[in-house]
């Protein structure tokens, strides 16, 4: 099977390249810069822009299937930096999948894209939202989950995948700022750190596509639907980042601030942070909502639809987060 | 017909789908087409059976609100808003005769010509009733919550009802201000939501769309000179012709239709039942969730299982206070009290017994009569219940344990005609109006002015075996008390289970520890000591009082509750000489550590320790003794024995309501118990009883069983073994988890005293959380050790959290049972991101 995975420049879609390589698929990935893996001769590698269609639909020529995870994250830039990439990226690559043939597209979406603020317990994913204002992200994302999954065409399979919070070595977006923040006396979790959050870890999340990619043809029960990935195993927010703290050395004293305080100065912040700094503020919104509210998931539709199960538990993730950060020393 | 006006726009605010709302022209008796509003929930087939739901005044379609929302698509709901109410037409003033012409006209239109189930609520149920006394063929059952058709005998009509139709007041309290439409959702009750009051004003915003409200108490009945009164009075009459199913539903909290109306109504009847919902008040049927009471009283009928009796043979034909004065060696003691150093010899119990009766016969107490016994455990309890019994009065006992408040709500809820007691007691009695309408009986008066020397001399008819003969309250672990009802054949096959399964013999002597055993002492034959102790609180007995009473009557068994013996344990400091001379310990009411057995072992070294499985619906069930707890060892719960004779246990199978499935060895499943010793079932709690008592073939025989609500399994040994409590059941997304075998496996970890699995989450995902008392006695998050060491003492099972509690809480009358749903919904929030 040759499969286009695009955004392989990050930990997650790098990863999912690897392993489809290593299992002796052939894989094009796309990115903007040099790929976080090792190739072999069965990948080629495509260096280009999401929101460069030509070169999109050059990649995906001759591909059985695409994963599709290149998009522009975080709080920083404009609605039109944000639409460009998510919603105008996620259009070429349909039409792509359109102009030659391509049978199968796994789309990596996000929780956020339905997140409402209030805790999830237990919950199957929702339908995504539009029309937030406050995040570019998220509206971004949802507006082209929409698009994937309302694509209607003959002999051509969609499924969308939300991975929740996705941790391993070398994960810098929760991991690292965790870590980095309590090495300098400054970890910070809004409400009480008592809200349950299932997370996910890296290889967990990598298996989960793979099992998506392999359980998508047209008519499977997965197709046209959406999934939420998660270990299965929430735990509070305390018990996270002290388990993360505890691996990486570093000692877990956080401070709390209210919820409510959390969200107000999210706000604030999200509108003058960017116009000072160019790097990613210290809290959200988001970020508050996320740490403040229980958010897990009901693991049975992806278990059962993409035959997929978790094989990493968080214990044995923490162990070897602990493994990564003894060997760096 | 057409599509009703803007309002409908405000209907899906208040849970109402816009597409149920339409306006229909209904041509009526009276000569005019009167334009009706009428909310209309289809049902998934054509053709199904039609719920008609009538309001009262002075409310609307809205009130069914809920039960539109709720009722299973299995049935068509029709809620129209009468004339001149809501938002149907307003006409010229509408009598009670033309308001049960309407629902005929109704009913007409709307094409509807099979029988129908009426819910009414309030007024809208005197309409009810007159329309079933009219058209009885049209009518398949009715559902009727609060609400009325006669004053009760002894009453006057609700006081709130007469102040707002008195000559004007009407007009200024119900038209020309909001002021009775806006008092009535703020009677006492559970409470409305800020919707639901704002739902209820909706079409009552001016003062000539209040008018139909005006005219609606301006026709109620308050004397006799009334228009209407003939109409309503001649309904009242003919409801004993009725045959169609009834059952009340009712909010016990109103003040307009309080239960005296139920009971009213439930004399009228001829196939009736009552179901009294606690908490909720005047509109219950929007306070609480009505549909599955609805549903199972329609459902009831359709699936109304051959009722079989209890097989003749089983039953012995004798009563328990018939023994009384064929005692043998009469001279002996029958019962001594150890804290009021007072005892009788045989002969004077007897002599007590009949005077008692005679003198509750005397001050009026008949048979079916319920008599409140407010004593203490004593010679004079004992002596009144066997006197009740013995004239067929019914005894209400209530634990003291339950508290003031609840001890309150369970007198007033059994209705009682007459309270008997000390001056104390009756002072409280009728000052807390427990029972406002009953007869007082002074223990210390007249009651004892007619002697009688033996209880055959009694002049009092006696009454039958399958009469009640008691309603017993006790505390369940969690929720208010429920009146369990026994007849006199089943107390007295109680009285043979016990002494079947414990080799009682009359050289045997009791002492009890645990009020409800003390009464059967008597009927067993054999002597009874009560010990000193505080009854209200059983951890106050002492090593000291209980041997003490062992003492007094040579005792050759105790009979105690859990929490007494832990502090016997306790409290055994000295030699405890005649505990030694027992030769059966029983303990039973809450499961019983095997630690405290073993102690108590120690404490009596002659005697059998034995514990029953059981409740107060039904006891004993199993039965086994802590020789064979050791044999046993541990498992996956808490190992009760085997069944004792007599009496059948199974574990259901996956589909537990009608079906034959039982679930095999080691498979866990909710525990049914039958056996003829078996309570009859629950006092005004109608739907409780129809949960709690199906009726299934079993083995090819169809019998009544008894839901305990505990699951649990059966072991290749034939072993019992309890797992926890149906509603405590953890629903994960892998399969469902009983609490008790992981709170076991936590328990035994040496930093925990004592430990609750919960679940958070909706059913089919929940996690499992523990939640453990440990010596530190802290609040919050377990610490990494404490968490790690309680996941490794569950393993495999997968646990989300681990948090500390100061204190679980536990049931007020054992001190042990954990009310796990309170824990869990603590944890829910706690998990979810509440501060702590």
């Amino acid at each position: 099977m040759k499969v286009l995975v695009t955004g392989a420049g990050s930990l997650l879609m790098g990863s999912i390249a690897s392993s489809l390589l290593h299992r002796g698929d052939d894989v094009v990935s796309l990115q903007r810069n040099a790929p976080t893996f090792d190739g072999n001769s069965h990948a080629q590698h495509v260096l280009a822009d999401i929101r460069d269609s030509e070169s999109v639909a050059l990649a995906a020529r001759g591909c059985d299937a695409i994963i599709h995870g290149a998009a522009r994250v975080g709080v920083l830039g404009n609605w039109n930096d944000f639409k460009s990439v998510n919603v105008d990226g996620t259009a070429n690559v349909l039409a792509a999948t359109k102009m030659h043939d391509v049978s199968r597209l796994v789309y990596v979406s996000t929780p956020s894209v339905a997140h409402s603020g209030h805790s999830i317990i237990g919950d199957v994913a929702q339908a995504a939202v539009t029309g937030r204002k406050h995040s570019h992200y998220a509206e971004s994302k949802a507006i082209a989950e929409q698009m994937v999954l309302g694509s209607d065409r003959n002999r051509f399979a969609v499924v969308a995948t939300r991975p929740h919070l996705v941790w391993g070595p070398g994960d810098r977006q929760l991991v690292g700022r965790v870590v980095e923040r309590a090495a300098r006396g400054r970890l910070t979790i809004a409400g009480t750190g008592d809200a349950l959050v299932d997370t996910t870890y890296i290889d967990n999340a990598i298996s989960a596509h793979i099992a998506a990619l392999d359980a998508l043809h047209s008519g499977a029960r997965c197709d046209g639907q959406v999934y939420v990935i998660a270990n299965g195993e929430p735990r509070t927010v305390n018990e996270l980042m002290r388990s993360i703290c505890t691996a990486a050395g570093v000692a877990f004293e956080p401070r709390y601030i209210g919820l409510a305080l959390a969200l107000r100065m999210g706000s604030m912040i999200e509108r003058v942070w960017p116009k000072v700094r160019a790097t990613e503020p210290p809290i959200t919104r988001f970020v508050a909502q996320q740490l403040g509210t229980a958010h897990w998931f009901d693991p049975r539709p992806a278990r059962q639809h993409l035959e997929w199960v978790p094989e990493v538990s968080l214990d044995e993730g923490f162990i070897r987060l602990a493994q990564w950060y003894a060997l760096r020393l | 017909m057409r599509k009703s006006g803007s309002h409908v726009a405000d209907f899906a605010a208040f849970g109402l789908s816009p597409t149920w709302s339409r306006n229909i022209d209904v041509p009526s008796h009276d000569g005019e087409i009167h334009r009706w509003h009428v909310l209309d929930r289809p049902a998934r087939k054509h053709g199904a059976p039609v719920v008609l739901c009538l309001h009262g005044n002075p409310t609307w379609s809205f009130v069914w609100s809920r039960l539109l929302q709720e009722l299973s698509s299995d049935f068509r709901v029709i809620a129209p808003d009468l004339l001149s109410m809501g938002f149907s037409d307003r006409v010229s003033t509408r009598v009670y005769s033309d308001r049960v012409g309407d629902v005929a006209d109704l009913l007409q239109a709307l094409g509807v010509d099979l029988p129908v189930w009426i819910v009414a609520q309030d007024w809208g149920g005197a309409i009810a009733m007159g329309f079933a006394v009219q058209h009885p063929n049209r009518v398949a059952g009715m559902v009727l919550s609060n609400t009325g058709i006669a004053v009760p005998d002894g009453r006057r009509a609700p006081w709130l009802i007469r102040a707002a139709a008195a000559t004007g007041i009407n007009a200024l309290v119900t038209r020309y201000t909001s002021l009775f439409m806006r008092g009535t959702p703020l009677l006492p009750g559970k409470g409305l939501t800020k919707e639901q009051k704002k739902a209820l004003i909706l079409p009552y915003r001016s003062s000539s769309a209040r008018k139909g409200v005006s005219d609606f108490v301006a026709d109620v009945p308050l004397t006799n000179k009334h228009s209407s009164a003939a109409d309503i009075a001649d309904v009242a009459a003919k409801l004993g012709s009725l045959t169609c199913p009834v059952r009340l539903l009712w909010g016990v909290r109103d003040p307009v239709f309080n239960d005296d109306f139920a009971h009213d109504l439930m004399r009228r009847f001829n196939n009736v039942a009552l179901h009294c919902i606690k908490d909720a008040g005047h509109l219950a049927i929007l306070e609480s969730s009505i549909a599955p009471l609805v549903e199972t009283a329609i459902r009831e009928i359709e699936s109304a299982p051959e009722y079989v009796p209890v097989k003749e043979s089983e039953i012995a034909p004798e009563t328990l206070w018939s023994q009384i004065d064929t005692w043998e060696s009469a001279s002996d003691i029958a019962i001594c009290d150890a804290a009021n150093k007072k005892s009788v010899t045989r002969p004077e119990f007897a002599e007590r017994v009949a005077t008692f009766a005679e003198g509750l016969h005397v001050h009026g107490a008949r048979r079916g009569d319920r008599v409140a016994v407010l004593i203490p455990p004593s010679i004079d309890l004992i002596a009144v219940v066997y006197a009740c019994w013995r004239i067929g009065a019914v005894a209400v006992i209530a634990d003291r344990g339950l508290g003031l408040r609840q001890l309150g709500k369970a007198v007033r809820s059994a209705r009682v005609q007459h309270v008997i007691g000390s001056r104390r007691a009756i002072y409280a009695a009728r000052v807390l109006r427990w029972a406002p309408t009953a007869l007082m009986i002074n223990l210390s008066g007249s009651v004892t002015a007619h002697q009688v020397r033996c209880v055959g001399q009694v002049g009092a008819p006696e009454p039958e075996a399958d009469d009640p003969a008691a309603v017993l309250f006790t505390s369940g672990a969690t929720g208010p008390a429920k009146g369990v009802c026994y007849t006199h054949r089943q107390l007295y096959a109680q009285r043979d289970a016990l002494q079947r399964t414990y080799n009682i013999s009359t050289t045997d002597r009791l002492v009890a520890a645990f009020a409800p055993f003390a009464l059967y002492g008597p009927a067993l034959g054999i002597a009874t000591g009560l010990a000193d102790m505080d009854v209200t609180s059983p951890s106050t007995l002492t090593a000291r009082a209980l041997d003490d009473a062992c003492g007094l009557v040579g005792a050759t068994m105790v009979f105690a509750s859990p929490a007494a013996l832990s502090n016997v344990v306790r409290t055994a400091t000295a030699p405890l000489p005649h505990l030694a001379n027992v030769r059966l310990m029983m303990s039973a009411g809450a499961p019983v550590p095997v630690k405290t057995l073993e102690e108590i072992a120690i404490l009596c070294p002659g005697a059998q320790i034995h514990t029953p499985y059981g409740m107060t619906e039904i006891l004993p069930v199993t039965d086994v003794c802590l020789n064979e707890l050791t044999k046993i060892g541990f498992g996956r719960g808490v190992c009760v024995g085997h069944p004792v004779v007599g009496c059948q246990v199974v574990i259901a199978g996956t589909d537990n309501n009608d079906s034959k499935t039982l679930a095999p060895v080691g498979v866990t499943g909710e525990v049914l118990v039958s056996s003829p010793w078996m309570s009859s079932g629950y006092d005004s709690l109608w739907h409780t009883q129809y949960l709690a008592r199906p009726t299934m073939c079993v083995d090819g025989t169809t019998q009544i069983w008894h839901r305990t609500g505990d699951v649990g399994h059966y072991d290749i040994d034939g072993n019992l073994w309890i797992e926890g409590r149906v509603v405590h059941l953890i629903h994960t997304d892998t399969g469902t988890v009983t609490p008790v075998p992981l709170e076991i496996a936590v328990e035994a970890l040496p930093a925990v005293l004592r430990a609750a699995a919960v679940g958070v989450g909706a059913h089919g995902t929940q996690q499992v959380v523990i939640v453990v008392e440990t010596a530190n006695h802290s609040d919050g998050p377990a610490d990494a050790e404490l968490t790690a060491s309680v996941r490794a003492a569950v393993s495999p099972q997968a646990v989300a959290a681990v948090w500390l509690s100061k204190k679980l809480p536990v049931d007020i009358r054992h001190n042990s049972k954990i009310d796990r749903t309170a824990v869990g919904v603590y944890m829910s929030e706690i998990l979810a991101g509440a501060k702590r």
